[in-house]
């Protein structure tokens, strides 16, 4: 795959008003293979917005954005749909794990939609479970898992995909230190086996973590 | 096409759906229970009404649908004789198509009868006389508990032979036929020559003294104010047909001299039994349907309010919103179906239990067996699509916020 992973040329998100409210102000940014990124700003700054747009869960309203060099923009909701699942892998600061499915499950539903059989589900959740270290906890339900061990299931579905982008939200933002330098180290691991990460976080010293820091400041990119 | 579309094959669908049930038993439980009411309701109505109507039909196809009498239709004609039946009665009778058997008889007026040799009258009661020709035991199937029954040529030749019933020969004082007994009616002397103790028609000849009818004119014994009549025997299902049919068999010269009184035709007493039990209950079973339907359609949606976190990661990992649809679709359906299967084994066990319990034969309407789970089906999907509508419609964004 050539070119950037995630190119914005101009790219912007106004909320319709009255009065419009511009959560995101038209900005350039492109994120190279291979690089953590780190979003970083107060709370209410834009990074939801920034991330939805990234994540291809809401539609810029003005700008282009390429993702692995396809424009977006003008892909109807199915293929949108299919490209959010097949190349970004999602990690979000409430797990969002099936409460009732037990890790490898978990993992696997992340496959379900990718005409990969049933077998081949199973195999991949637990090459992606031991990428993480869980091996141990494969047929653990996700009530009986710390909260470290709950979001590396989750990173483990977002990157059994094999996704082109693993985007974070807030990945540590529901766990104590301790637990939250595990987690980053997991990621950190992924990153130095090439994968390109971006995560967001209003937590400075999760913040320093990246290659590279984006900063958001009342929908400002810098 | 850039990227490959996102699919779910019906497989997934079906193991998804049933995941979804099997992992909150208790709640999916309560949530078929109106479906399970519904079905079960109207498997046991149906299976109820065939039962019922089963029970009357055997008992008139036992005996009484198998039973015509023809009587005297009271048309007074001096030119014609005494009795509206022809001599050869039973000879035309037993060529009408669906006759088993059957013959004339009239109580024989005023008649004194006494035993002999014991020779005092009995006390108490008057003793019955019938006068009958021999087919009549055709018809009745008697069971003799000693001798044998008068035939054809005892009513020709008017022998002066007569049966018992069991209940007068005990209170004649004859008790085995050893020593020749004899009845006098009036003054004329009988020679018993049997005793009849069971009948499956007509027991009034159990406490009577029956005669040929042939013998009858000689001793005057003709009908009096209760006209003769003739009772007959028919194959199962042939009443109405030899009912239509036997006036004009026996007197085709004036058949309005003749009324034949069938039986009433069976399968109108079951539908009558149907249609008033049937459509009550059936509402019924309609309106806890109808409950049953609102009952899944209010859970599912609350379940999915509660799973809109679920929603918004399935949309994440490349879920359509039309793979959203069919997910809850088809857990509302197979809920549905549940609820049919469960609703049409408490049926079957309602039927069976009643029809235990009145000694009644149980008799299932395999219709209702075979449409119950597709009930529960249709119920389910119903219920079922404004909640998958609306799963469907809730935006990623809006789901992974919470």
């Amino acid at each position: 795959m050539t070119g950037p992973v995630i190119r914005f040329t101009g790219v912007g998100r106004t909320y319709p008003g009255p009065p419009p409210v511009p959560a995101l102000h038209p900005c350039d940014l492109v994120i190279e293979h291979g690089e953590m990124v780190t979003v970083a700003g107060p709370s209410g700054s834009g990074k939801s917005t920034f991330l939805n747009v990234a994540g291809l869960l809401d539609r810029p309203t003005e700008g282009r954005y390429e993702l692995d060099g396809v424009d977006t923009g003008p892909l109807p909701d199915r293929d949108r749909t299919a490209l959010r699942g097949r190349r970004i892998g999602f990690v979000f600061q409430s797990f969002h794990l099936l409460a009732n499915r037990s890790a490898e499950e978990n993992v696997a539903l992340a496959m379900l939609y990718h005409r990969v059989p049933a077998a081949v589900r199973r195999d991949r959740a637990r090459d992606a479970l031991s990428r993480v270290g869980l091996d141990h906890r494969r047929t653990a339900l996700p009530r009986t898992m710390s909260g470290g061990e709950r979001q590396r299931v989750a990173i483990a579905r977002a990157l059994v995909t094999r996704p082109s982008l693993l985007l974070c939200d807030e990945p540590t933002g529901a766990l104590d230190t301790a637990t939250a330098e595990t987690v980053l180290e997991t990621l950190s691991g992924l990153h130095a086996e090439g994968l390109t990460i971006v995560v967001i976080t209003h937590d400075p010293v999760v913040a320093a973590r990246g290659s590279r820091t984006i900063r958001i400041v009342d929908g400002v990119v810098s | 096409m850039i990227v490959e579309p996102t699919r779910l094959s019906v497989r997934d669908l079906i193991a998804e759906a049933l995941a979804g049930i099997l992992q909150r038993p208790g709640r999916s439980l309560l949530t078929c229970l109106g479906t399970v009411l519904g079905v079960g309701a109207f498997v046991a109505v149906l299976g109820l009404t065939a039962t019922a109507s089963g029970q009357i039909g055997s008992r008139f196809d036992a005996l009484a649908a198998t039973e015509v009498t023809v009587e005297d239709a009271g048309v007074q004609d001096p030119s014609l004789a005494s009795t509206p039946f022809p001599d050869d009665a039973e000879s035309r009778l037993a060529r009408v198509h669906g006759v088993v058997g059957g013959g004339v008889w009239w109580p024989v007026p005023g008649a004194g009868v006494r035993a002999a040799p014991v020779g005092a009258a009995a006390a108490g009661q008057p003793i019955p006389v019938l006068a009958v020709t021999p087919g009549l035991f055709t018809a009745v199937t008697p069971r003799m508990t000693a001798g044998r029954t008068f035939d054809a040529y005892h009513q020709q030749a008017g022998a002066r032979v007569a049966v018992l019933g069991a209940g007068i020969a005990r209170q004649l004082g004859i008790g085995s036929l050893a020593a020749r007994p004899a009845v006098f009616i009036g003054d004329v002397p009988y020679s018993v020559i049997g005793i009849v103790d069971a009948v499956e028609r007509m027991p009034a000849l159990l406490v009577s003294v029956i005669i040929p009818a042939g013998s009858a004119p000689a001793i005057g014994a003709e009908p009096g104010e209760e006209r003769p009549r003739m009772l007959i025997a028919t194959e199962a299902g042939a009443a109405r047909q030899v009912a239509a049919e036997v006036p004009l068999a026996l007197r085709p010269d004036a058949p309005d001299m003749l009324t034949a009184v069938a039986p009433p035709d069976p399968r109108a007493l079951r539908d009558q039994v149907d249609g008033d039990l049937g459509v009550l209950l059936l509402m019924l079973a309609g309106v806890c349907l109808v409950i049953g339907a609102v009952g899944i359609a209010n859970t599912t949606l609350v379940a999915v309010l509660e799973r809109v976190g679920e929603i918004g990661l399935r949309r994440s990992v490349g879920a359509r919103g039309v793979h959203i649809a069919a997910q809850f679709l088809a857990e509302s359906a197979a809920l549905g179906t549940l609820g049919g299967l469960f609703g049409c084994s408490l049926g079957v066990v309602t039927v069976v239990a009643t029809a235990g319990v009145r000694g009644w034969t149980p008799i299932a309407e395999p219709l209702a067996i075979a449409l119950a789970p597709l009930i529960g089906l249709a119920t389910g999907v119903l219920a079922g699509a404004y909640p998958a509508y609306r799963a469907a419609r809730i935006e990623p964004v809006e789901a992974l916020r919470r």
